[in-house]
């Protein structure tokens, strides 16, 4: 990456930092600052208005239902390109956001070797050497961009099909599509992989922060770049003050129960 | 004269119309079709200002390029128009004209790629019509067509084309350009009868005018047409400037109706499998887990109760 972007990207970063603020509690780490964070909601809500406007010209089985949203057929049509070319361009901005942090390592090699382990949650812990973004959310975020560039180039040909050669115009339709289910099938994961999948990620995107806890258990390199402690360590320390607590609480109890004795 | 009474046209099948179609095989009606002769044709183009008139179309400036052609394409508001190609024969210069407009083929491109419910209807007499009430303005059919008929208006963003006078021929009138046509180059009536006639003018031009490969054009490859021509010259249909073998995309046949719906199952598939997920294996929680709260832990008169024989 140019030394360019990336002072463009610090000063964007900086600048909406300035104008937003993120609150760090004790025990808590900063993970998506408010740059970020704006990207990411602007990214989302062009891509679900897409989405629903293009699923509604995608199937006849889905027309009559999705076109009165955005006020008809004809209306669905001419939004359909300003949402999408809206989408385009925010996510360029947090392609080049993210373009670090997502580079492709050795160790998201491993990851996905291991997905099928990580699908039915065996380990409770990630790998000591998962980083701010695991294999999986970068896999998403490269089908991302290689739909984006898909959707763009085929959604052009669309838009303006009455200039280009009939057969590009029948292939795009095809290939926009494609892009469309990949994108979708991301999505779904996504979803449910920030909400439902693993709790207290949802705050990150809206809060801007996740606990330590969520950190080493999901992100432990990040963890440990951050915070300079041993993710392991730290999650031995707090189970044993856990477990302590929980001890000290019983023998309390036990306390008490004892005295009511007659 | 008896006018016969206004006929609703029996649809047959409608653009992206996710259900049967209403009313489908109550009756039968009688397949229409246009035959053009285009050896008898002599480019009056009367049959274009016909056209225009009876569309209420605006008359319009037209563009001269070295031809004997209007202008270079039909347009939204110009959709009958004498193509113009110069030939040779027996080192003879020869003139084709050929009368330009829409096919009404039996397997509809145009109407094959629409997503818009209701936009193209093609009736049982086989007339493919546009309701531009319900175009969307997407321009799909455009690149669906395998003879380059519909056109996009930049004004009102919508797509038109030859109507075959289905206002017309409702109330059992000829179309506009057929009444126009002086020689008689021009025919319309019956799918069956359009065929025979043209059968024997293409054989009349074999034995008696020296058009050894005079043909009717009727391409099968979209299951034939409801304007049919009899050409010159049938091997070579290229040089009036329609498609020998024209075809409709695949990606408006087998795509939208077999690929599209198997997306829209795996996408709903994939949804009902998260779900289930987060019911079967549930969520990855940051370790170690916060002890469960009291009313959630196991109950201990309740668990006795379960050790006792």
């Amino acid at each position: 990456m140019s030394s360019s972007v990336e002072r463009f990207d610090e000063r964007a970063r900086r600048e909406a930092d300035r104008v937003g603020t993120t609150v760090v509690r004790r025990g808590e780490l900063l993970r998506h600052p408010v740059y970020t964070r704006v990207l990411h909601w602007l990214v989302a809500i062009t891509f679900v208005l897409s989405l629903l406007s293009g699923f509604a010209i995608y199937s006849p089985w889905l027309f009559k239902f999705l076109t009165p949203i955005f006020g008809g057929g004809a209306m669905t049509r001419f939004l359909h390109p300003w949402f999408g070319l809206a989408f385009e361009v925010f996510f360029l901005f947090q392609f080049l956001n993210w373009l670090t942090p997502m580079m492709w390592r050795e160790s998201d090699r491993r990851w996905l070797k291991r997905i099928k382990a990580y699908t039915t949650n065996e380990d409770k812990l990630e790998p000591a050497d998962v980083g701010f973004f695991n294999g999986g959310q970068k896999v998403y975020f490269w089908a991302i961009v290689l739909s984006g560039v898909l959707f763009l180039i085929t959604g052009i040909l669309l838009w303006f099909d009455d200039i280009f050669p009939r057969w590009l115009v029948a292939v795009s339709y095809v290939i926009h599509d494609l892009a469309a289910l990949l994108m979708l099938a991301g999505f779904i994961i996504h979803i449910y992989e920030g909400t439902a999948a693993a709790p207290g990620t949802f705050r990150s995107m809206i809060n801007g922060t996740v606990s330590e806890r969520w950190a080493w258990t999901h992100h432990p390199a990040w963890y440990k770049a951050v915070t300079g402690r041993d993710p392991r360590e730290s999650y031995e320390r707090e189970r044993r003050r856990q477990s302590d607590r929980e001890r000290a609480i019983q023998e309390w109890e036990r306390e008490q129960d004892g005295r009511d004795v007659p | 004269m008896k006018m016969s009474n206004p006929q609703v046209f029996q649809i047959q099948e409608i653009s992206a119309h996710p259900g049967p179609v209403p009313g489908l095989g109550t009756q039968r009606a009688v397949q229409v079709c246009k035959y053009i002769d285009v050896t008898t044709c002599i480019g009056c183009k009367a049959c274009e200002v016909a056209c225009v008139e009876w569309n209420d179309h605006p008359f319009r400036e037209t563009t001269f390029d070295d031809t004997y052609q209007t202008m270079p394409s039909t347009d939204w508001n110009y959709w009958n128009l004498i193509k113009f190609a110069e030939d040779e024969r027996d080192g003879n210069l020869m003139w084709l004209m050929r009368k330009d407009q829409c096919m009404h083929c039996e397997d509809p491109g145009c109407l094959r790629a629409c997503p818009a419910d209701g936009a193209i209807i093609k009736y049982e007499n086989g007339i493919v019509d546009f309701n531009q009430n319900n175009c969307i303005g997407c321009g799909y059919c455009i690149s669906g067509c395998p003879f380059d008929i519909p056109k996009f208006n930049q004004k009102t963003k919508k797509v038109y084309k030859c109507t075959l006078c289905s206002d017309r021929v409702g109330q059992g009138l000829e179309p506009a350009c057929i009444k126009a046509c002086p020689t008689g180059c021009l025919h319309f009536g019956t799918k069956h009868d359009m065929v025979q006639i043209a059968g024997l003018r293409a054989k009349q031009l074999q034995e008696h005018s020296g058009f050894a490969n005079a043909g009717v054009y009727d391409p099968q490859t979209i299951g034939g047409t409801h304007v049919i021509y009899v050409l010159h010259d049938i091997n070579n249909p290229e040089r009036y400037g329609l498609p020998k073998d024209p075809v409709i995309p695949p990606s408006y046949t087998y795509w939208k109706w077999l690929a599209k719906p198997a997306g829209l199952l795996m996408a709903g598939l994939g949804v009902l499998a998260v779900f289930f997920h987060r019911v079967a294996v549930g969520p990855r929680l940051p370790q170690p887990e916060q002890p469960a709260p009291v009313e959630s832990q196991p109950d201990p008169i309740e668990a006795k109760r379960k050790e006792q024989p």
